[in-house]
C-alpha cells in the first residue's frame, strides 16, 4: 500500500504543479459551453467564431477552451462545474436549456463570471444575453414579399418556443408592410438540427407554392434545395451563401465576437457586471448578410430597412399589431410591444392561418 | 482457413477472471496508438482519461452521479438478456418513468404538500416504466412480433410523447413558454447527500440496494433459476414447465420499472425538472454496461462505474486536451468489442489446424 | 409541376437510402446472422463517402468508399460473431456505437466543405413526359441502383444456386453444415455485402440528398432500415412497398403540416414508427402461434464441430 500512497502523492502533486501553473501564467481562461457541434454551420459554429474572435483581439491575454455537444440534462451542470474548477473565469453556456445548471453553477462558484445566452434566470455573478433576431427578420420579410411572385413564403422551424414565434412574426409583418396579402407556410421539424429533414421540409413548401424559403433551424440543407430549385433563400445563423450562391438573398446572422471580447475585457478590467444584453442590428450582435440575387431597389429598400431599425425610427413591433383572432395586441411598451411581450410571445399575427402548436 | 474456434471441454476459469482486465488493456493499448496517431501524448491522454476524474471528491461524486441510472437500468436488462429476451427499448422506458412520475411533481407544483411526495413519484415512473415495457412483452406473447424492433420503435414514440407533453400541456406558467416543466419543489426531489459539497443523491444509494436484491433474485430465488436456465436451457426450461411467456412479461416488467425508476430519480435528482433534453441516450449505453458487467449485478455496478469513468475522463479530455467528444465513443465501441472477444475466449478456443480437413460435400 | 409529381419525387429520394440499407441486410439475415449496426455503418459510408467525393472531385469515388467503408464495418462485425462466436445482439450495438464516433472524427474535418451532388439523369425526350418524365427517367444513380439492387437479391435469393444455399444456411446451419456446405464463409460474405449496402445507403445522404457532411446525418434511419426487414418479412417484394411506404409517411407528414392541417407535429413524426409496431403487431399474427416467417436460425451462433 505504500507504495500506492507515494504515487497517489505524486499524481497530487502533479496536479497541483498544473494547476499551480496555469494560476501562474497569468492569462485570463475563458470558456465556452455548446449545445451542438462546432461543425453544425449554424448555432454553435457562430458561437464558436465568436470564441475565435475573442482569441484574435485578446491574444495573449487569454486562453479559451470549448465543449461541444453538451447535453441539457444532467451532464449540463457538470460539463459547466468543470469548467468552473479548472480555472476558468468566465464561463458562457449558449443554450436556454443550460438554464438551471448555469444558475446552479454560478451559486457554487461566486468567484466565478457566467453568461447564459438566451435565458431570463440572472444572478450577481451571472449574466445574460441575446440577440434581437426579430430585427433582421422584418427586412427578410420585406425582402421576401418583394421577391416572391406567388406570394408564398416557405418556414422551416424547429420548436414553438417564443423567440422562433416571435420571428415567424417580425417576418409577416415585414412582409405585410410591403404586400398584405403574404402568405406564410410553415414547417415544424423538431429538431434544431437534421439537415435531412430539413431538406424533405423545403421539398414540401417549395411543391406547396413557396418560392422564398426560410428557416429558424440550423443546417444549411434548405438553402441548398431553394439553389437547387432554383428559388430564393434566407440563411439562418450564419451566413449560408457558400451553399446557395444564386438563392441566397441575405442572412440573418449571429454575431457574437463583439460581445464576447467586451465581456472578457470587462473581467480582465475588473469591470464586469450582471446586466441583460439583448443587441440587435444597432449593437452589431445581428449583421445582415450582404444582400444578394436581388434587384437594385429591392436593396436599397432593405437597406434603408436597417438603417431604420438601427435608429430606432423603426421597430419591427410597433402597434397597433392584430393577433390572428383578430384581437388587438395589447401596447406595453409605449407605440411598440415591450421586451416582455416579445420574449413570451406564443400567438401569431392576423395574416397567419396555422395555429401555434401545443396552445 | 487453418484457424478454428472450437469449443472448450469446460469453461476457463482463467480467462473468465481475466477477461475484462485482458480486455481493458487492449483498449488502452489500441487508445494509445490511437492517440500517437492524433499527435497527442498517449500517457497524458490516458492519465486524463483514467486516472484523473479519480483523484478529486469532486469528480468522484459526478461518476457515482452518471453512473447511478446506467447501473439501475443495466441491471434490468441484465434479467432479461440472460433469458435470451432482447429488451432494446430502455431509453423508451425511462422517458415513460421520467414522464409518469413528474406527473405528480408537476400536479402538485406549489402547493404544500407532505412528504409523501418523492416516495408516490418513484413509485409512479416505476409503474410507468413497466406497463410501457409491457407493451413490446404483449406484442410478443400475444402476436410473435419482434420485442427487439417493437421496444426500439416505441423509444421514439415515448421521445415524441414527452416533447409534446413539456412543450404543452405541461409547460411551467411562468417560464415564458419555453419547454421545460417549472422546476420541482423541494418535497418533490431527491436529496443530495452531503449538503452543498457534491451530487452525490439518495439515487445512488437506491441503486447499491437494487444491485443486491437482484443479485438474491438471480441466486436464490425460483424467478431467478427460472431465468437462468431459459437462458441455458430452453428446451429443458420448456420441459420443466417453465413459461417463457411468462417470463417475458415478467422480465420486461421488472426492467421497464428499474429503467422508470432510474427515469424519475435522474430528473427529480440532478436535473431538478422535466424539459427534453433529459436523457442522453442512458437506455442505450446501459445496454453496454450490461453486456461489460456480464450481466451479472455485481459485474454491472463495475462497469457502470468504469463506463461513468471514461465519460467523465472523456469530458475532461475535451477541456484540458482538446480532444473532441467522438473519440469517447469510439473508445466504448472498441472497449465492448474487446470485452466480447475475451469472453467468447472463456468458452471456445482457437486452434491451429495443422492439417485441413475438406469437408466433403457436392459441388457448391 | 404537380404536387403529386413533386410528392412522388421527394418520397423517392427519402426512400433510397432506406432501401439500399435495408436490401443488404436482408440478404445478411436471410443467411442467419442479425446486424443491429446497420446505423453505424451507414453513418461510416457516409463520413468516408463524402470525405473521398471532396478530395478527389467525384461522386462516384466517394460511392466507391462509401461501400469499401461499411464492407470494413461489416467485416469487423463478421470477424467477432463469425470468427469468435460473440453474442450478435452486443457486437452490433457496439458497431453502431463505434460507428458513429468514428464518421465523427473522419468528418470532423470536412464539415463546410462543399461538394456537387451526384448528377441527375436526363434524356432528351423521355425526361421531358409530363409527371412520370422526371420519375422514371430523371432520377440520379443511386435510386436506378437501389431498384436494380433488390431485383438482383430477388433472383439471386430465388433463382439461384448459391441464393437457395444461403436461404438454407439461414434456416437450418446445422443441416447445411452436414451436407458440407460452408456456412461460416456464406455468412460472412453476406455481412461484408451488407456493410457495403449500408455503406452506400449512408453515403447517398451526403452525395445526393444534402450535399455536405454533418456528423449525425442517418438520423436513425439506420435503425428504421432494420424495421423495413422485419416489415418485409424478409422478402425482398416487400421491402420495397415497405421502404417506399416509409419514405412516404415522413415526407407527408410535412406537408400535411405545410397544409395547415393543425395535428401536432410529435404525433406526425412519430407515424413512421407506430406504423411499423403496428405492422410488425398485424404479420405476425397471421403467421399464427408459430411467430414470424424470420429464417429460423437467425441470430443463433454457430460454430462447426469437427
Amino acid at each position: 500500500m505504500r507504495k500506492w500512497n507515494i504515487v497517489a502523492i505524486a499524481a497530487v502533486l502533479g496536479i497541483a504543479a498544473v494547476t499551480f501553473h496555469a494560476y501562474a501564467a497569468d492569462k485570463l481562461k475563458a470558456g465556452w459551453i455548446y449545445v451542438g457541434p462546432v461543425g453544425d454551420l449554424g448555432w454553435s459554429y457562430q458561437h464558436d467564431l465568436g470564441r475565435k474572435a475573442v482569441e484574435k483581439a485578446l491574444g495573449d491575454k487569454v486562453e479559451t477552451t470549448f465543449l461541444e455537444n453538451v447535453p441539457e440534462g444532467a451532464d449540463a451542470e457538470r460539463a459547466i462545474e468543470q469548467l468552473a474548477r479548472t480555472g476558468h473565469k468566465i464561463i458562457f453556456t449558449t443554450s436556454f436549456g443550460f438554464m438551471d445548471a448555469t444558475l446552479k453553477v454560478a451559486n457554487k462558484y461566486p468567484n466565478v463570471f457566467f453568461e447564459h445566452a438566451t435565458g431570463f434566470k440572472r444572478a450577481k455573478n451571472m449574466a445574460t444575453y441575446a440577440a434581437r433576431f426579430y430585427e433582421g427578420r422584418y427586412i427578410q420579410g420585406q425582402i421576401a414579399a418583394k421577391t416572391s411572385k406567388s406570394g408564398v413564403l416557405g418556414y422551416i422551424v424547429s420548436f414553438p418556443i417564443p423567440e422562433v414565434i416571435s420571428n415567424i412574426n417580425s417576418t409577416m409583418l415585414g412582409a405585410q408592410s410591403v404586400n398584405p396579402n403574404m402568405k406564410v407556410k410553415i414547417i415544424w421539424v423538431n429538431s434544431w438540427f437534421d439537415p435531412g429533414k430539413e431538406a424533405d421540409a423545403a421539398k414540401a413548401l417549395i411543391d406547396q407554392g413557396a418560392d422564398v424559403l426560410t428557416q429558424h433551424t440550423d443546417s444549411p440543407a434548405a438553402s441548398q434545395i431553394a439553389e437547387q430549385r432554383g428559388i430564393h433563400s434566407f440563411g439562418q445563423s450564419s451566413d449560408m451563401i457558400k451553399f446557395a450562391p444564386h438563392a441566397q438573398l441575405t442572412a440573418d446572422t449571429d454575431y457574437w465576437g463583439g460581445y464576447y471580447t467586451k465581456r472578457v475585457q470587462d473581467v480582465l478590467d475588473g469591470k464586469w457586471k450582471s446586466e441583460d444584453t439583448w443587441g440587435g442590428l444597432d449593437a452589431g450582435m445581428v449583421v445582415m448578410a450582404p444582400y444578394t440575387n436581388m434587384p437594385d431597389d429591392v436593396k436599397k429598400m432593405a437597406i434603408d430597412t436597417e438603417a431604420k431599425i438601427k435608429s430606432g425610427a423603426l421597430h419591427p413591433f410597433k402597434c397597433p399589431i392584430t393577433d390572428q383572432d383578430g384581437k388587438t395586441v395589447e401596447c406595453k411598451g409605449g407605440d411598440h410591444l415591450d421586451p416582455g411581450q416579445i420574449l413570451s410571445m406564443n400567438w401569431y399575427v392576423k395574416g397567419i392561418d396555422d395555429k401555434v402548436p401545443g396552445k | 482457413m487453418p484457424l478454428v474456434l472450437e469449443r472448450r471441454p469446460e469453461r476457463s476459469a482463467v480467462i473468465a477472471v481475466a477477461s475484462p482486465l485482458i480486455a481493458v488493456a487492449l483498449t488502452v493499448a489500441t487508445f494509445a496508438v490511437i492517440f500517437v496517431i492524433m499527435g497527442k501524448n498517449p500517457f497524458e491522454a490516458l492519465y486524463v482519461y483514467f486516472i484523473e476524474p479519480l483523484t478529486d471528491p469532486f469528480s468522484l461524486q459526478e461518476i457515482a452521479v452518471k453512473a447511478t441510472p446506467l447501473v439501475m437500468i443495466a441491471v434490468g436488462l441484465a434479467l432479461c438478456y440472460i433469458a435470451n429476451i432482447w429488451n432494446i427499448g430502455a431509453e423508451g422506458q425511462f422517458l415513460a418513468g421520467a414522464v409518469c412520475g413528474s406527473w405528480l411533481a408537476v400536479y402538485t407544483n406549489g402547493t404544500d404538500v407532505g412528504p409523501w411526495v418523492l416516495p408516490v413519484m418513484l413509485l409512479l415512473g416505476s409503474l410507468g416504466g413497466a406497463l410501457y415495457a409491457l407493451i413490446p412483452a404483449i406484442c410478443r406473447v400475444a402476436f410473435g412480433a419482434s420485442e427487439i424492433l417493437t421496444s426500439l420503435m416505441l423509444v421514439y414514440v415515448a421521445d415524441l410523447g414527452m416533447d409534446y407533453l413539456v412543450r404543452g400541456p405541461w409547460r411551467d406558467p411562468q417560464g415564458l413558454n419555453f419547454p421545460t416543466t417549472a422546476a420541482f419543489d423541494p418535497a418533490a426531489s431527491i436529496p443530495t447527500l452531503f449538503e452543498g459539497a457534491g451530487r452525490l443523491h439518495a439515487g445512488s444509494i437506491v441503486t447499491a440496494v437494487v444491485v443486491m436484491l437482484v443479485t438474491v433474485l438471480l441466486g436464490r430465488t425460483l424467478m431467478g433459476f427460472e431465468i437462468r436456465l431459459v437462458g441455458a436451457a430452453p428446451r429443458a426450461a420448456r420441459f420443466s414447465g417453465f413459461s417463457t411467456d411468462r417470463l417475458v412479461l415478467f422480465t420486461f416488467a421488472v426492467s421497464g420499472a428499474l429503467a422508470g425508476l432510474a427515469g424519475i430519480i435522474e430528473v427529480a435528482g440532478p436535473i431538478g425538472h422535466l424539459d427534453p433534453g433529459v436523457s442522453s441516450g442512458y437506455g442505450f449505453t446501459a445496454i453496454i454496461v450490461a453486456f461489460l458487467g456480464r450481466l451479472n449485478p455485481v459485474g454491472i455496478l463495475l462497469a457502470g462505474l468504469f463506463l461513468a469513468l471514461t465519460f467523465i475522463g472523456g469530458e475532461g479530455a475535451q477541456i484540458s486536451m482538446k480532444v473532441p467528444l467522438d473519440l469517447t465513443k469510439v473508445f466504448q465501441g472498441i472497449l465492448l468489442f474487446y470485452v466480447l472477444a475475451c469472453d467468447s475466449l472463456i468458452v471456445y478456443r482457437i486452434r491451429y489446424l495443422r492439417t485441413v480437413r475438406k469437408p466433403a460435400h457436392a459441388a457448391a | 409541376m404537380l404536387l403529386l409529381e413533386a410528392i412522388l419525387l421527394s418520397v423517392i429520394s427519402a426512400s433510397t437510402p432506406l432501401l439500399l440499407a435495408a436490401s443488404g441486410e436482408l440478404v445478411v439475415e436471410r443467411s442467419g446472422v442479425l446486424n443491429l449496426g446497420v446505423e453505424g455503418m451507414m453513418i461510416v459510408g457516409a463520413a468516408c463517402g463524402f470525405a473521398a467525393a471532396y478530395m478527389s472531385g467525384s461522386t462516384l469515388v466517394g460511392a466507391c468508399c462509401g461501400i469499401l467503408a461499411g464492407a470494413a464495418m461489416g467485416g469487423i462485425f463478421g470477424i467477432l460473431t463469425l470468427g469468435l462466436a460473440v453474442n450478435q445482439v452486443a457486437t452490433g450495438l457496439a458497431l453502431t456505437i463505434l460507428g458513429v464516433g468514428l464518421s465523427g472524427l473522419i468528418g470532423a474535418g470536412f464539415v463546410g466543405a462543399k461538394i456537387v451532388p451526384a448528377p441527375h439523369l436526363y434524356l432528351p425526350v423521355l425526361t421531358d413526359i409530363p409527371f412520370v418524365g422526371r420519375i422514371l427517367f430523371g432520377e440520379d444513380a443511386f435510386v436506378y441502383f437501389s431498384v436494380a439492387l433488390i431485383i438482383a437479391i430477388w433472383m439471386f435469393l430465388y433463382r439461384t444456386r448459391t441464393g437457395l444455399v444461403l436461404r438454407a444456411v439461414g434456416d437450418n446451419h446445422a443441416s447445411a453444415h452436414a451436407l458440407g456446405y460452408p456456412v461460416l464463409r456464406i455468412r460472412m460474405l453476406a455481412v461484408l455485402f451488407g456493410g457495403a449496402c449500408a455503406g452506400l445507403g449512408g453515403a447517398f445522404l451526403p452525395l445526393a440528398y444534402t450535399p455536405f457532411f454533418i456528423p449525425g446525418m442517418t438520423a436513425g434511419r439506420g435503425w428504421i432500415a432494420l424495421a423495413l426487414v422485419v416489415f418485409a418479412s424478409w422478402r425482398p417484394g416487400r421491402l420495397v412497398a415497405g421502404a417506399y411506404l416509409f419514405g412516404a409517411v415522413s415526407i407527408l407528414q410535412l406537408h400535411t403540416q405545410a397544409l395547415g392541417f393543425g395535428i401536432p407535429s410529435q404525433l406526425m413524426s412519430s407515424l413512421p414508427y407506430l406504423a411499423t409496431v403496428i405492422v410488425l403487431v398485424l404479420i405476425s399474427r397471421t403467421r399464427g402461434t408459430a411467430g414470424s416467417a424470420a429464417p429460423a436460425s437467425l441470430g443463433v451462433v454457430f460454430v462447426p464441430d469437427r
